[in-house]
């Protein structure tokens, strides 16, 4: 799958050579796939369109002339990748995960950022955004997105992941495919508390429904507790909101379960009771023995190795193991890593500076003998908290485990050969 | 690295050094050093009383939008339906997502979830008779996002007559029972029981 995706993105890039090929009159040999390409690319787009010259062209992909010897393209009024790298999101029907693997740091490029909608993604006219805030306020009001910019603004990183991030079940399996519904972007937008200043909010007030525009009007009810570092975002890495997370003002609450991060926010209503949303009562709640959990907002922490991992290839010596660590309950203090099949553990190096409610870098340096071995990591958090494993969530929920909130260690297998696999666990 | 030191003095100063090295990394990790900063949406300046942007809301404006239904029954709306109403709305405008009935057929894959089962905790499918802990969310996520390819096109009694039909397929209330604002919220739903709030905290203890 992932592979079809970078053959049509090279064909793309085929396309685009054709371009650059044609407008900076290079000459030399033109590839028979370069021709198909062009073919297709002038029955696809209209290349001869006066934006077309700005858009940056691609490097070939096709046999590369000494760059030393070539001249490349100029300035251009939007970047790209190189064409080279071919990061992608794994969608499904309901979520599109992003590829962890690909990542060399904490930040996850907008365009890759996970998705999970209930109604596809919404369009929304910013000239026609507005924000309702009513209910138990001295003033209900509305803000437009104008409005909502002009307020004090506030800026902060912090990961976004979904409640039901955790796949297993096979051993081609890579950490996009076992943890990909967890991206970290920065986020820019206007404190809730400042727009709740604005309306006064009643003293009796103690939860809050938060309304998305899209077609599923998605809603969650927000306890008090989360309001003081919840944002109304309008940035994200420094630009507007991509739509697929929310364009153009979604809220935000800082390691809590990305459902209740509404995108597409049109409507807060503040009262004194939860509404017992449909995503909040017969979804995101899960069996615990013999009673079913509710209102689990902050993310538990837990790690994964993006490095070595499934379909990877690893070579005897030295090899810098590579993941990320979080939690919702604050910062990771420590993350420990093992690799032999968790009989001991060692401190990774983290990445400073280790921030609140964000992924974190972790790094270990290890020789490998070439022998079969497990690499596992699990994140401690400065409550104390150490990631559990599959067996201790089953003993402490029982075997009905459901998929939301299940942080397990997990673990990746090296074979003799050099490859890695994923290590696929059972429950039930 | 692994040089070994054979002087006993230089591997006792090694073993104090350790030693020390690790109660100063003991205490760094106790002394609130890795203590996270407290967010705060205030500036260090003085802010007005109100900053004057966004506009009061008009009583129509919120009404318009103001759908969302308590278990309590606020917010819901005049109008009724019944389950038999129900069933002809059911096979005309769920079924071809949810299945004839809303039960999960074996060997087949609904493009939806499965609706119908019992009521008995742990029975699977987890659906409304099992699952759902209020009746309320029924009536307020079908007027909100259904059916799937024609969202918020339900009139308040066809949603009154779907929910009846769905509690009554589920055994939850009798076949003629008539579904309005005050009926709806009295419906007492089998898993309600079941239900309890996260109370972790953190910590060592896995829960």
């Amino acid at each position: 799958m992932t592979e079809g995706v970078g053959q049509k993105l090279n064909n793309n890039e085929l396309m685009e050579e054709n371009k650059n090929t044609e407008m900076n009159k290079t000459p030399g040999r033109i590839s028979r796939r370069t021709l198909l390409g062009g073919a297709l690319a002038a029955a696809i787009i209209p290349v001869s369109s006066s934006f077309a010259k700005y858009i940056q062209a691609g490097v070939p992909v096709g046999p590369i002339s000494d760059p030393t010897k070539t001249v490349g393209p100029g300035p251009s009024v939007l970047g790209k990748r190189s064409p080279f790298e071919h990061p992608v999101r794994k969608p499904s029907d309901l979520s599109s995960r992003t590829p962890l693997q690909d990542l060399y740091s904490t930040i996850t490029p907008s365009d890759l950022h996970f998705e999970r909608h209930h109604a596809g993604v919404a369009t929304i006219d910013p000239g026609k955004y507005e924000l309702l805030i009513h209910g138990m306020v001295s003033r209900p009001m509305k803000f437009t997105l104008a409005d909502l910019k002009k307020f004090p603004s506030f800026t902060r990183i912090c990961f976004l992941e979904c409640a039901g991030n955790f796949r297993t079940g096979k051993e081609e399996m890579t950490p996009q495919d076992v943890l990909g519904l967890t991206s970290q972007s920065e986020w820019t937008g206007v404190m809730l508390s400042t727009l709740l200043r604005e309306v006064g909010v009643s003293e009796k007030a103690s939860w809050l429904l938060a309304e998305g525009s899209d077609a599923s009007l998605m809603t969650r009810s927000i306890p008090r507790k989360g309001w003081d570092e919840a944002i109304i975002a309008y940035g994200q890495n420094g630009e507007a909101l991509r739509p697929e997370q929310g364009y153009p003002a979604r809220l935000l609450l800082p390691g809590w379960e990305g459902n209740t991060n509404v995108k597409w926010i049109r409507r807060i209503e503040i009262s004194d009771q939860p509404f017992m949303t449909r995503e909040e009562t017969s979804r995101y709640t899960y069996p615990v023995k013999d009673k079913i959990r509710m209102f689990s907002f902050e993310m538990d922490a837990r790690s994964i190795i993006t490095y070595p991992s499934f379909p990877q290839k690893v070579d005897r010596g030295w090899i810098e193991i590579r993941g990320i660590a979080w939690t919702g309950r604050g910062k990771i203090v420590k993350v420990e890593v093992s690799t032999d099949a968790g009989k001991t553990w060692s401190s990774a190096k983290l990445q400073e500076p280790v921030l609140d409610k964000a992924h974190t870098l972790f790094r270990y340096l290890w020789q490998w003998n070439g022998e079969n071995t497990e690499i596992l990591s699990r994140a401690i958090d400065e409550t104390g908290y150490i990631q559990p494993t599959l067996r201790q969530l089953v003993d402490a929920r029982g075997t009905d485990l459901g998929g939301y909130h299940l942080n397990p260690v997990t673990s990746w297998q090296i074979r003799t050969d050099g490859s890695v696999l994923f290590k696929p666990e059972n429950w039930k | 690295m692994k040089k070994k030191i054979r002087g006993r003095s230089i591997r006792f100063i090694m073993v104090i050094a350790y030693g020390l090295i690790a109660v100063m990394l003991m205490a760094s990790h106790g002394n609130g050093a890795v203590k996270h900063q407290q967010w705060k949406g205030q500036d260090t300046t003085k802010w007005p009383a109100t900053f004057g942007f966004g506009r009061t809301a008009t009583a129509q404006e919120i009404s318009l939008w103001d759908i969302a239904i308590r278990p309590d029954g606020k917010g819901l709306p005049s109008g009724e339906g019944d389950a038999a109403r129900g069933k002809v709305l059911y096979a005309l405008k769920c079924a071809a997502c949810h299945g004839e009935n809303g039960r999960e057929t074996p060997g087949f894959k609904l493009p939806a979830p499965a609706l119908v089962s019992d009521t008995l905790f742990k029975s699977k499918p987890k659906t409304i008779g099992n699952y759902w802990p209020y009746a309320t969310t029924l009536f307020d996520y079908m007027r909100r996002t259904m059916p799937y390819n024609l969202p918020g096109s339900l009139t308040n009694n066809e949603v009154y007559s779907l929910t009846a039909f769905l509690l009554g397929s589920n055994q939850i209330i009798k076949p003629d029972f008539i579904l309005n604002a005050q009926t709806l919220p009295r419906v007492i739903m089998p898993a309600k029981k079941l239900f309890v709030v996260d109370d972790r905290r953190g910590g060592a203890e896995v829960k």
